[in-house]
């Protein structure tokens, strides 16, 4: 396998709340190649968005560290980004809210060629080429974000983000806030990208069966963790962390079969007290007298990793 | 069994015309369908399909100007003809609502317990004493730990899908015989949505309540609804057994939304890409000529544009507004 | 999803105050320009009986040093007018640019800059810019500057509030993630969004500048005799009142240049108000 474009290395997030500092992610590794596209899911107060807010350099890092191409990532401050870190790029979860209302679409998708140091007319061409690449007409450019519906928003920032070349881009939720007809549009758009562009990968989604169909592998998360990750069709199709099963289990199929989905129970516990030991083990099935006190490591079963002692046959 | 007999709810021809720019435009066009006592049924589509229009009318929550025509009769009562002062009445009482937004239908400044007593005092009479123990016997049936304590708490100290328990309990509150759920799992987490389906098919089941869920989400839908409405443009476009739709889908636009789902199969071909329906729902007064799905339709015929399909049997208990087509019968039918 | 049942934009053509309010600001510039072909008289002659009141050969009648009164109103839009403009921009750039750094920056820099504003916002405008007037010497000019240090930071206040919360909007942080440094994203990316309800408050404060100015040549403090000023006219009147021709019509004059500029304020705040401008983006 080629050197992979972005390395996150034992990374670790906290945020204040209330003058305690809570640990939002806590050492997670997570290594993408380039055409590859990783999925990161996971539910809510996982992590998933801290990660890769954190892999892009919006949030400081409380330990480990995220390497681009080799070097590291600094988080953004009050400074210029770094020149070397504009081949990674974001694409947001809300097209409403992530292209400037009074600008130009043309201007908007120009932006990452004029910052490189490209002429107004190299943008303007650039411009032109990327809202083809990503099936919109030439015309748009002359439009304002609003004329447009959020599939094709949703476009235009990923235009918005190619115009700098990337070799790998974070997309954190980008299909959450469209609905059904663009959903698959944009992940198509996504998958084809990565593919073109050679490009990395990381989709950030609540949407299982949508990470399922596009990525090459997968992270689950769970409370900061990574507790399972490996091939999506490996793991899709034999999970091996309960938590995995269980949320596996839990998306109701559209077969007419009138199955209910498995429970789950229990709610997420506070990030600001996690549980002892394995950060899972109060809501496992097959939790353990160990799990109260050992704390989880990947470990390589089956052909993928995950953070279980008692499946791993160590427990 | 005589449908007319068992029949809670029945719809009849029921449209609802909003006032636009460029006048009156239906966003429920002809709508009919029937619900039991007992069971789940529901109703698919996705925006601007009018399923919430649907919903609405039924507890005569339209936007001022609304113009509905139709019949709606609940138990015998013709909704419709209500005044408003009867119509509170019913809601609550005989039908309540659970919405997608838990956080929209809970007060943030009362106390769970007030928000469910009220509703009980109103429509039951009972005592405040009462009405405690029928609310901590709620939060009991809702699954939510500690409902005494719960009684005294508010709304911002529980998570999303406990949020939604509480509110599947106020909606419950006055024992209502119908209950309708628009898209009542869409913001919750898979597991959660999980926990939230199992509770109302056993509030369904145990209660002998009716239950209609709105979704756009077909798992969903698969998972609970033992009979299936689709709507497209304001329309029916296919109803008939869940299974028999889902498994066998004979409308154009059913098979679309079906085919749109990642497959199971398609994983090991290198994960082949989704197949969404081209183009995209019409909006509120853009609605097609003839069938109104026929530009996004890939068996569509020149008749198409012209002529309005009706819903029309094609097996038992199951409606179809689709002319037939005997290209289609083959391929098209095989799922 | 939401479906927008009424016409969206208000259009200003269509509002029947904003119209009057162009059309009355447009008069009065016309005037202001062509007032020595157009005033009958020399605004400066003393020439004419003393306080007749307005007849056919002075609409508005004479003041105490026998001057047509008329001509003198008419004068006045030549100092008003422009003087008023070019205040309100001053004050505007002033404190947009301030405001933007100490909403930029933040730190002690924006601490300092609140601060003043603060000291500047304790006083009523008047007294405050009667004593910076004061001190400056009784001159039109110093006028002008005191209004500006009265008017500035109403903008810094409202840029500040503006680059706060555009900062941590996602086409900020998209911009900066492509490499735009701090202050391409104030001007490229902020500003668009603040030019709005920055022009908006310019708008209605106008009309206060207008007053505000005014008021100080009414208390001797602006334009000084014999300058054909409104507020200094109004001040005559006051000493002539039973006279009722000499105050009234200078401060007709203030009055419906400041409610033609109020006018025209709100239209604009309508048109830029963010509930009518999502109507608009609120496709289906």
């Amino acid at each position: 396998m080629s050197e992979p474009v972005l390395e996150l290395s034992g990374v670790a997030v906290d945020y204040g709340r209330r003058g305690q500092r809570v640990r939002a992610l806590d050492g997670v590794d997570l290594t993408v190649g380039r055409g590859e596209i990783v999925g990161l899911v996971g539910e809510s107060g996982c992590g998933k968005s801290t990660l890769a807010r954190a892999a892009v350099g919006l949030e400081p890092l409380a330990a480990g560290t995220v390497t681009f191409e080799g070097r590291e990532v600094t988080p953004l401050g009050r400074r210029r980004r770094p020149g070397f870190l504009r081949g990674l790029q974001m694409v947001f979860q809300d097209p409403y809210e992530s292209l400037n209302p009074r600008r130009k679409v043309g201007e908007l998708i120009a932006d990452g060629v004029r910052l490189g140091g490209g002429s107004r007319a190299e943008g303007g061409q650039r411009a032109a080429e990327l809202l083809d690449r990503v099936g919109l007409p030439a015309s748009a450019a002359d439009s304002y974000p609003h004329e447009f519906s959020g599939g094709q928003r949703q476009r235009i920032a990923i235009a918005r983000t190619l115009a700098t070349r990337p070799s790998c881009l974070i997309a954190d939720e980008p299909i959450s806030a469209l609905d059904a007809s663009a959903q698959a549009q944009i992940a198509n758009l996504l998958s084809e990208l990565a593919d073109d562009g050679d490009l990395g990968l990381v989709l950030v989604s609540h949407d299982l069966s949508v990470v399922r169909q596009v990525a090459d592998r997968v992270a689950v998360m769970y409370l900061g963790r990574i507790v399972e990750i490996g091939g999506t069709g490996t793991v899709w199709a034999s999970p091996r962390h309960p938590y995995t099963e269980a949320l596996v289990a839990a998306i109701p199929r559209a077969d007419g079969a009138g199955v209910l989905p498995a429970d789950l129970p229990g709610d997420v516990p506070d990030p600001a007290h996690p549980p002892s030991g394995c950060r899972f083990h109060p809501r496992c099935p097959i939790a353990r007298d160990r799990c109260r006190e050992l704390d989880q490591q990947l470990a390589p079963v089956a052909g993928r990793e995950i953070a279980c002692y008692v499946r791993a046959g160590a427990a | 069994m005589n449908p007319a007999m068992t029949a809670l709810l029945q719809v009849e021809g029921l449209t609802v015309a909003l006032p636009t720019r460029s006048g009156y435009q239906k966003a429920v066009d002809d709508l009919s369908f029937t619900v039991d006592a007992g069971e789940m049924m529901g109703i698919a589509g996705e925006s601007g399909s009018g399923k919430t229009m649907t919903a609405l009318s039924l507890f005569g929550l339209l936007p001022p100007g609304a113009r509905v025509t139709g019949s709606i009769r609940l138990d015998g009562t013709e909704l419709t003809r209500l005044t408003a002062k009867q119509l509170r009445a019913i809601r609550g009482r005989q039908i309540a609502m659970v919405s997608q937004d838990p956080t929209a239908a809970l007060h943030p400044i009362l106390p769970i317990g007030t928000q469910l007593t009220e509703h009980m005092r109103y429509h039951l009479g009972v005592t405040k004493a009462e009405a405690l123990d029928r609310a901590a016997a709620l939060l009991e049936t809702v699954r939510i730990p500690d409902p005494r304590q719960a009684l005294r708490s508010y709304a911002g100290q529980f998570s999303g899908g406990m949020r939604q328990r509480i509110a599947i309990a106020v909606a419950l509150a006055a024992e209502p015989r119908l209950l309708v759920a628009d898209e009542p799992t869409t913001a919750l987490d898979v597991t959660v949505q999980a926990g939230i389906l199992r509770l109302l098919d056993r509030l369904c089941r145990e209660r002998g309540m009716a239950v209609i869920v709105i979704t756009h989400d077909l798992g969903v839908m698969s998972a609970t609804a033992r009979r299936l409405a689709v709507m497209y443009a304001g329309r029916l476009a296919e109803a008939g057994p869940t299974a028999e739709l889902l498994g066998r889908p004979r409308h154009p636009y059913t098979r679309g939304l079906l085919d749109a789902l990642p497959h199971p199969e398609a994983l090991e071909a290198g994960g082949a890409p989704l197949v969404p329906i081209a183009g995209s729902p019409p909006s509120l007064g853009r609605v097609p000529d003839g069938c109104p799905f026929h530009p996004r339709c890939a068996y569509a015929r020149p008749s198409c544009a012209t002529s309005r399909p009706e819903p029309k049997p094609v097996a038992e208990a199951h409606l179809l507004a689709c002319p037939p087509d005997p290209l289609r019968a083959g391929p098209g039918a095989v799922s | 999803m939401r479906r927008r049942l009424r016409p969206v934009t208000p259009v200003p053509w269509r509002r029947p105050l904003a119209l009057a309010g162009l059309g009355v600001i447009g008069a009065w510039a016309v005037i202001a320009v062509f007032a020595p072909l157009v005033a009958p008289r020399n605004p400066l002659a003393q020439k004419f009986g003393i306080l007749l009141g307005p007849s056919s050969a002075h609409w508005f009648g004479t003041d105490e040093l026998g001057r047509d009164v008329f001509s003198r109103v008419l004068y006045g839009a030549r100092i008003t007018l422009p003087l008023a403009v070019i205040l309100i921009v001053a004050a505007m750039i002033i404190g947009a640019v301030l405001g933007g750094i100490a909403g930029f920056f933040g730190g002690w820099v924006d601490n300092v800059l609140m601060r003043v504003a603060d000291l500047v916002f304790a006083f009523p405008g008047i007294i405050l810019a009667l004593a910076v007037a004061a001190a400056l010497g009784p001159q039109l000019r110093n006028a002008v500057i005191a209004v500006v240090v009265v008017s500035w930071p109403s903008y810094a206040r409202l840029v500040r509030s503006l680059v706060l919360s555009a900062r941590s909007a996602q086409y900020v942080v998209a911009s900066r993630l492509l490499g735009s440094s701090g202050l391409r994203v104030l001007f490229t990316d902020i500003r668009p969004n603040a030019a709005g309800p920055v022009l908006v408050l310019a708008a209605l404060d106008i009309g206060n500048a207008v007053l505000l100015l005014s008021g100080l040549s009414f208390l001797g403090l602006g334009a000084q005799p014999p300058t054909a000023e409104w507020g200094a006219m109004v001040a005559e009147g006051a000493q002539n009142f039973n006279d009722w021709w000499v105050g009234l019509f200078p401060g007709l004059a203030i009055l419906t240049v400041v409610l033609a500029f109020n006018f025209i304020g709100d239209s604009l705040r309508d048109m830029l108000d963010p509930r009518t401008a999502r109507a608009v983006r609120l496709q289906k």
